[in-house]
């Protein structure tokens, strides 16, 4: 399989394994959207170090993971862009709103939680 | 020198080829990180464009390397409709038939160089280029002979 989806808890950890094509970019965002609901998960972080290139297929794909979860509840953290991806995004001119990242799968948890606990404070 | 690599681009699983073959290719001429993921980025769009624009099409990487510069020639032709404003297609915010109008301005940003020709009768044809210099010296020499 060319994304490992665990779950952690109230997240979800997709791990993609492989360079993806475009069928299984929309395929792995089908399958997050749907499991929002199946587990009450909150938050979703998404390793995208396997990837070797993020086109702006990829990028509009991972913005439509990170809304469509939101509609369901759940925030996404994208970790592991590469450094070489990264220069070409930016000179690529990509738009990245509404991505949030995070430079390991640590850090990703830890600002889920801070943004989920927010999320229960706001809505308590 | 070493061979020119064809990729034929039929479905969207061709596109992970392409850009594996193009990041190869680049490595073996000794492009610098990271020119190889830029070319690989480029070439997924123009890819792409074939895909969803066309249907299918080819995808020609084609080495270059002499003694002061090396560098990847790449080819993308398909046999379609042709792109009917080519101004448009290349400016930022143009939205073609399925909003597909950030990939060709952004792969030219990735390149050095970047055609597109383009008519009903004969379909597309993109041509990207990237170069580099073996060293600084001849980087001077080059831009001291354009000067003349």
């Amino acid at each position: 399989m060319a994304v490992a989806i665990l779950r952690q808890g109230a997240y979800l950890i997709a791990s993609i394994q492989s360079d993806l094509s475009d069928s299984e970019v929309i395929e792995l965002r089908e399958e997050l959207t749907e499991l929002v609901g199946d587990y009450a998960t909150r938050g979703i972080v998404i390793d995208v170090a396997a990837l070797d290139v993020i086109d702006s297929f990829v990028a509009r794909s991972l913005r439509s993971i990170v809304l469509s979860a939101k509609l369901r509840g759940a925030e996404t953290i994208i970790v592991g862009i590469q450094p070489d991806v990264a220069i070409a995004m930016v000179q690529f001119r990509l738009n990245l709103e509404p991505l949030r990242v995070a430079l390991d799968l640590d850090a990703a948890i830890a600002s889920l939680d801070r943004l989920t606990r927010r999320g229960a404070v706001d809505g308590g | 020198m070493e061979d020119e690599v064809r990729v034929s681009i039929d479905s969207d699983a061709d596109l992970v080829i392409a850009r594996a073959e193009a990041r190869a290719m680049a490595e073996r001429l000794g492009f610098p990180r990271p020119d190889p993921t830029l070319i690989a980025t480029a070439i997924s769009e123009v890819a792409r464009n074939i895909v969803v624009h066309v249907g299918s099409g080819e995808i020609v990487l084609r080495p270059f390397q002499d003694s002061a510069r090396y560098g990847l020639v790449v080819v993308a032709s398909d046999e379609g409709p042709g792109i009917r404003d080519i101004e448009a297609a290349l400016r930022d915010a143009y939205s073609g038939r399925s909003g597909l109008g950030l990939g060709l301005p952004g792969a030219r940003r990735l390149m050095d160089e970047f055609e597109v020709v383009s008519d009903a009768d004969t379909g597309t044809t993109v041509t990207m280029r990237k170069w580099r210099y073996r060293d600084e010296l001849a980087r001077l020499r080059e831009e001291r002979r354009r000067r003349g």
